[in-house]
């Protein structure tokens, strides 16, 4: 089907997915015990019953759930998303800080992870039964059953502390005076464990993969009759191999990024990197219900768009898919 | 041979210098500059009037100023306030502002402002009506009097004077219709301490510079402040340890690794500095169910609960019992009570005189205990250890986890809960943090750190009423002497250890703030006698 087509169908179905994605976040966050005024009054150490109660007043807490829901629609619907109970600033300034931080440490991970994974499973199919096949399989299944807080914590000792060539915490260095060359440099400093910790779950997953993918396309007809062509192997492997092999692993990749840009709390936390994974989860234990309902439809947002992306990018690929026979 | 001497002489003068030089006996004159790179926790709002908590404390000394400061002997000294005197009655309190105190933005700082900042505390801070609860209003005769209206002696009134619990803030910047809790200069303070408002990421970090007008002149010592927020304690760990950070207060680390970071040769790791927070530990009961309503019962389980076991093993010797409602470092405590050693034979004894045998599989009765989710090692570890020590003496306990702190709150401050391990602040003075876990009063169903366990005991109430606007000091003290005899008795709760919280910092740092409110007192006398690099 036409190209054209194809987008207005995924955006409208994406949109009716976004709101019964809202509207099912809204009910669960409201069901789960503990209110915003407890949480504040959690954090203070006590508060009086005047004192919550003129809390729950001012988030508009006092009145019934379906009228808050109406309320909180009305006011999206103006693109006002909300202010944040905890950190009292609007939701969307929180959430836009949050971006650069988030975007980049999980296109930069997903990067590495896919170019080399594209690499090593590469080299191991040109040899499946070789040492180095085995050490891509052995060593994907350790980093893909390895708690990535326990590769983060590692890295962390390894190289922040034994031999402290990085950081350790924090997105850049407190102050630093300089140009913007230094402070991207610094930044970029910052950023080299935390990329690499969540890189390795993903690198094992792909260079599994890509191992995998190539064998079975190296094995297919077509490439047997290039073979019988005469073609070179390099050719075969490299120019003909690759570009079909590589579609699994886009396609996890695609459905994994969504997954990373909201979702990589633990490497977070560990490296103090604030990004949305920790914002998110911080706001469920905060009760935060702007920012949490915020953040969700931002990433369904996300989530839809990557996966249209996903599609078109098949057709730049695959000749196969172009017309809806 | 002049030459000789004259050389010499100069020669063992100099070496003199450099010898006692690092004894610091000599250049003791704290140096200006530096930056501080402290350990921090999130924050809600820099507003210490209207928000308490540690995270929003710390900051909240260095950006307000308060009326008094305390020493490391709970006595009250000059701060905003450079004298006061009191009437006889002890009904009025007449407080001399220092004359030349400005707010971040120039303004003058003024007793309209003192007023006002009692208006704020006593309507919105959580403690407000406790401290202030018998303050009818300020008068402000003059710019820099402000007198104190009470309705009854109030012997509580200086501790809750201190910058974190009465903070001065602009009547001018607040005025505005905005509510207080969400105002904007709650984060982008205009304050009235030693260190004003510099920038904020959330997040990452907060950052305070010296406020140049400081009303003591030539104070702060320190250029700058800067709060790194940090979670994660093996990155906090590693900050101290590589020098990145060099203070941190209430750390959020394993006490482990307390023990590790004492043994560098840079570091000092002190557990002085949190006397007037009085944090206590402790197992709570619910005493509205059965069979806690027995005052045996509660007994029984004190009996069973090893609390040298806990300080020595699971807190590795880093903390303290705690005896009663009453943290070891205030005037009023007494040790005179009865402290629940280990004893399994009484404890055995005292529930079956309860009249709970021992059933089947040496079962008496089934209780279900909660904890905060937060810092396993001094609510988690403890409670598994107390199910164990209780299965000795035939109680069958069922831990209940909850996923998150407010699911907890809402638990308990509903009272739907048999057991549960609680941490509660005293404050500087009893009124403040302590009255509110015992007396009838304070039954208040959702509201969390009241008196939850429902314990009730009219003497109780009439004893801390007295205490309360109790003026002479000897008198008080024999009130709460009482007071801790009957609740050790009756047991609305059973003690077990004061919070082991330790201040980490570096040698090099003058002056680290150690009075009874450690890290949640006026940075300004701190200075570095050598800034690390």
């Amino acid at each position: 089907m036409a190209l054209f087509t194809l987008v207005i169908r995924r955006t409208v179905y994406g949109l009716i997915l976004v709101f019964a994605v809202i509207l099912l976040n809204f009910t669960l966050i409201h069901i789960a015990p503990g209110d915003p005024a407890e949480m504040l009054a959690g954090e203070m150490g006590g508060a009086t019953q005047e004192i919550m109660a003129s809390i729950r007043v001012a988030y508009g807490l006092d009145k019934s759930i379906p009228e808050q829901f109406l309320i909180y629609l009305g006011r999206m619907a103006r693109g006002d998303m909300g202010t944040s109970f905890y950190y009292n600033q609007p939701v969307t300034e929180l959430i836009l800080q949050r971006i650069p931080e988030t975007l980049s440490l999980s296109i930069t991970a997903l990067m590495m992870a896919i170019i080399l994974g594209i690499i090593l499973g590469t080299i191991a199919s040109q040899n499946p039964q070789g040492w180095f096949s085995g050490m891509v399989t052995v060593g994907s299944i350790a980093g893909f059953a390895a708690p990535v807080f326990w590769v983060g914590i590692m890295l962390l000792i390894l190289f922040a502390y034994l031999v402290p060539l990085f950081p350790g915490f924090g997105i850049r260095t407190v102050a630093l005076t300089g140009g913007p060359v230094i402070q991207a440099l610094d930044f970029l400093h910052h950023l080299v464990l935390p990329a690499v910790t969540l890189a390795i779950v993903f690198l094992a997953q792909y260079s599994r993969l890509m191992r995998a993918s190539m064998l079975d396309v190296l094995g297919s007809d077509f490439v047997r009759m290039l073979r019988a062509k005469g073609l070179r192997e390099r050719v075969v492997v490299y120019k003909h191999g690759m570009k079909n092999a590589i579609l699994p692993v886009i396609t996890i990749a695609g459905l994994q990024f969504s997954m990373v840009f909201g979702g990589a709390v633990i490497v977070e936390t560990v490296f103090n990197w604030p990004g949305m994974g920790q914002l998110a989860y911080e706001s469920i234990l905060r009760r935060d219900h702007p920012l949490l309902l915020a953040i969700l439809f931002f990433s369904a947002i996300i989530v839809i768009i990557v996966n249209i992306v996903t599609d078109l990018s098949y057709r730049l690929l695959d000749p196969r898919i172009k017309g809806g026979h | 041979m002049l030459k000789m001497i004259k050389f010499s002489l100069v020669l063992a003068v100099g070496l003199l210098f450099l010898v006692a030089m690092p004894f610091g006996s000599f250049a003791d004159t704290p140096q200006k500059g530096g930056t501080l790179n402290l350990v921090h926790s999130q924050f809600v709002s820099l507003n210490s009037a209207i928000q308490s908590g540690v995270a929003t404390m710390i900051p909240g000394a260095q950006l307000f100023a308060g009326l008094v400061r305390l020493d490391e002997k709970f006595q009250a000294v000059p701060y905003l306030a450079r004298s006061w005197e009191t009437s006889g009655d002890g009904l009025t309190w007449t407080f001399h502002l220092a004359n030349n105190a400005t707010f971040h933005d120039g303004k003058p700082i003024t007793s309209e402002d003192v007023a006002f900042s009692l208006e704020t505390v006593k309507k919105n801070h959580p403690f407000g009506v406790a401290m202030f609860g018998n303050v009818d209003r300020v008068e402000t005769p003059d710019p820099h009097t402000a007198v104190f209206k009470l309705s009854k002696p109030t012997p509580s009134l200086l501790p809750s004077l201190s910058p974190v619990l009465m903070s001065i803030i602009p009547k001018h910047v607040y005025s505005s219709p905005e509510p207080i809790r969400t105002h904007p200069a709650n984060i982008k303070t205009v304050g009235s301490g030693p260190f004003k408002f510099a920038d904020y990421k959330p997040g990452e970090f907060l950052i305070l510079d010296r406020y140049d007008k400081f009303f003591i002149p030539g104070r702060p010592y320190l250029d700058r402040l800067i709060f790194h927020i940090m979670k994660d304690p093996t990155s906090i760990a590693i900050s101290l340890e590589r020098q990145k950070t060099q203070y941190s207060a209430y750390t959020s680390i394993s006490l482990r690794d307390i023990d590790r970071l004492e043994k560098l040769d840079y570091l000092k790791v002190t557990r002085k500095g949190y006397e007037a927070i009085g944090p206590l530990s402790w197992l709570a009961f619910n005493v509205r169910n059965k069979p806690l309503d027995d005052v045996r019962v509660r007994q029984a389980i004190s009996y069973s609960i090893d609390r040298k076991f806990i300080n020595q093993k699971l807190l590795i010797g880093r903390s303290v019992q705690a005896t009663g409602p009453l943290h070891h470092g205030s005037h009023f405590y007494s040790g005179d009570v009865e402290k629940y050693d280990l004893n399994i034979d009484k404890a055995n004894k005292l529930l079956d005189q309860a009249g709970y045998p021992r059933k089947d599989k040496g079962i008496r009765f089934s209780l279900m205990m909660d904890y905060e989710p937060t810092s396993p090692e001094i609510q988690k570890n403890i409670a598994e250890y107390i199910r164990e020590a209780l299965q000795s003496v035939g109680i069958d306990v069922k831990l209940r986890t909850s996923p998150d702190f407010p699911t907890w709150m809402r638990r308990i401050s509903n009272w739907d809960f048999d057991l549960t391990i609680d941490t509660v602040f005293n404050y500087p003075d009893p009124v403040i943090g302590v009255h509110r876990t015992y007396i009838c009063s304070n039954i208040k169903k959702g509201v969390m750190w009241s008196n939850t366990q429902g314990y009730c005991n009219p003497k109780v109430d009439e004893i801390l009423e007295k205490a309360s606007v109790e003026k002479d000091f000897t008198k008080r003290k024999a009130l709460y002497v009482e007071f801790q005899k009957i609740v050790t008795q009756e047991l609305p709760v059973a003690w077990t250890f004061e919070v082991p919280y330790h201040t980490i910092y570096h040698k090099d740092l003058g002056n680290p703030p150690l009075t009874v409110w450690g890290a949640m007192a006026p940075f300004d006398e701190v200075y570095w006698v050598k800034e690390p690099k």
